[in-house]
């Protein structure tokens, strides 16, 4: 059984594509290279190895003030790992964050528990460590459409009710960077939609930063700045279009979710093995592929 | 009888755990601690035959042990490999073992486990009273002092934690409380039963509470009722202090639970 043990994990994966719109990410953003003095976050060369196994791979990025980063990847691919050590919540093994000093993070985990123990009411848990001015409150209720709830217990809300809680929680704390790991789980297919348009519309308005993890690039299309598609390593970043053509992003997601959009040619560089580990193989002739 | 003075100690050294028992015992409930609080309890028997062994009082002995106990889950809990429930499994068995021994191996009389194992509110002294009531308002303090980012982290630890609360410290403070506030109930009610003290007001109170301060307010009311009630029934009947308490305060959690229940599926409903 291939292990990734073997392989030194701090390597580069070899992804090919140094020239190319396409892929701006790997040689741009390599470990040693400099942070982006006017990122909100900046990582450089991020490794996390768990069990043996390379969960991120020289990871690198940066979230510009105003930008909708969109983060996606195949289920187990590290991306709410990746959220982890960016959130501090965990020390990468390898790798360097640099947080703007004046950085102040709103977040809303993918799992929220919703069967809480505590007795709480949902307006309760919008002031905890926070001024807790109900008119304000009630005003972040309304922006996030759950006015109604504003009085019932936090254990007894659907799914996507209490979503839109937690977001009205984050956006309380005035960010200037919003981290949504998966908002959309437990929301139905038009609420997810309403859910992007409300991120996009509250970015506008507020001006900040947004990372956000999903498993499909459909939805979040409209409203990405910049998508950043991984699996363990980053395999492509760019503008959604670009992504979308990018023959990781069909590889990852199937056919399918690359025939909608524009037709691409191109060989892989690499291959993942059933554990979803990189492997470089064959020739590359990415050299092509930025071109239109 | 309940005029006697060993009745008021025992009145009062019941009523000042019921105090101190609320605030820690609705953080069991809501973080789901219950089976590590009685895992750290049960490890109190060694702690008893420590401090007799060294000649000490036996809290202090108690105290110490809850403390290591506590490391020991925090350090092992680091792996991954084995789950925190399989853990506990461990420390609880070993700890009932190790404690077993050390008190079989102690020189002297022979001890009187089962006065450990149940306590006896009766033989109370002014001493113990005095510190329960010290040690509890320490206790208390601490509790009101980091309230706040213990609700956070009883909501939700990542959240908490990406907020800023430094969950390393809260959790290890709010163990060391736990293990001070089982080391001196469990004189009173005994080791068996110091849990119950911690958990079964909370659980009777928590169908009937909105927000977690009135949570606390009425686990102290429930617990310092079932302190009343169970005195009396045990000078009625002459049945033993503080499993007649424990028996009370069940009570009234098995019908808050069973009043909870009415009406409801029988499987949880899946909210999605």
């Amino acid at each position: 059984m291939p292990h990734s043990e073997g392989a030194p994990a701090a390597a580069p994966v070899p992804c090919g594509h140094g020239s190319g719109r396409a892929c701006t990410h790997s040689h741009a953003t390599a470990a040693s290279a400099p942070f982006d003095a006017n990122a909100l976050i900046s990582a450089r060369g991020l490794g996390i190895t768990r069990g043996g196994r390379d969960q991120l791979i020289d990871v690198s990025l940066d979230i510009a003030p105003r930008e909708i980063v969109t983060l996606i990847g195949p289920n187990g691919a590290g991306k709410s790992t990746l959220v982890r050590v960016l959130l501090g919540l965990e020390k990468p093994d390898r790798g360097r964050i640099q947080r703007r000093a004046d950085l102040r993070i709103g977040y809303v985990p993918q799992r929220f528990d919703s069967d809480a123990v505590i007795p709480m009411t949902v307006e309760r848990f919008l002031s905890l460590g926070m001024d807790g001015d109900r008119a304000r409150i009630a005003r972040m209720l309304e922006q996030v459409d759950a006015s109604s709830v504003r009085h019932q217990q936090i254990g007894e809300l659907s799914g996507g009710e209490l979503q839109r809680v937690v977001l009205a929680r984050a956006l309380l704390r005035e960010p200037n960077l919003l981290v949504l790991d998966e908002p959309a789980q437990g929301v139905d297919y038009s609420g997810e939609a309403d859910l992007y348009n409300l991120i996009g519309r509250l970015r506008d308005e507020s001006g900040f930063g947004v990372l956000l993890v999903s498993h499909d690039l459909h939805v979040v299309m409209a409203r990405s700045d910049r998508v950043i598609c991984l699996n363990h390593h980053v395999c492509c970043s760019g503008i959604p279009e670009t992504v979308a053509q990018h023959p990781s992003y069909a590889r990852l997601f199937g056919p399918q979710a690359a025939h909608a959009f524009a037709v691409y040619r191109h060989h892989h560089d690499h291959s993942h093995d059933l554990a979803g580990m990189p492997h470089p193989s064959g020739p590359s002739d990415d050299a092509e592929q930025g071109k239109p | 009888m309940i005029f006697e003075p060993f009745f008021l100690r025992a009145l009062l050294a019941g009523l000042g755990l019921a105090a101190v028992a609320a605030p820690l015992g609705c953080f069991v409930v809501w973080q789901r601690l219950a089976y590590f609080g009685e895992t750290v309890a049960q490890a109190g028997l060694i702690g008893v035959a420590l401090g007799l062994a060294l000649h000490m009082d036996v809290t202090w002995g108690v105290m110490a042990v809850a403390l290591l106990v506590a490391a020991l889950l925090l350090w092992f809990g680091r792996q991954k490999m084995v789950g925190l429930d399989s853990i506990l499994g461990l420390l609880h068995h070993a700890a009932l073992a190790a404690g077993v021994i050390a008190t079989s191996m102690l020189q002297g009389p022979p001890v009187d486990l089962a006065g450990f194992l149940f306590g006896d509110v009766f033989a109370v002294t002014s001493t113990d009273v005095i510190v329960i009531f010290g040690g509890g308002a320490l206790v208390l303090a601490a509790v009101a002092w980091m309230w706040q980012p213990l609700l956070r982290l009883a909501v939700h630890e990542e959240l908490a934690e990406a907020e800023g609360v430094d969950r390393e410290k809260i959790r290890t403070v709010f163990i060391v409380l736990l293990a001070v506030a089982i080391a001196v109930a469990m004189k009173i009610v005994g080791i068996l039963l110091v849990m119950a003290f911690l958990v079964v007001p909370a659980v009777a109170a928590r169908p009937l509470s909105r927000d977690p301060e009135r949570m606390v307010l009425l686990t102290a009311l429930i617990a310092a009722g079932s302190v009343v009630a169970g005195l009396w029934l045990s000078a009625t009947v002459d049945s033993p202090g503080g499993p007649s308490i424990v028996i009370v305060m069940s009570i009234i959690a098995g019908l808050s639970l069973s009043w909870a229940a009415r009406g409801r599926p029988a499987a949880r409903p899946i909210k999605d």
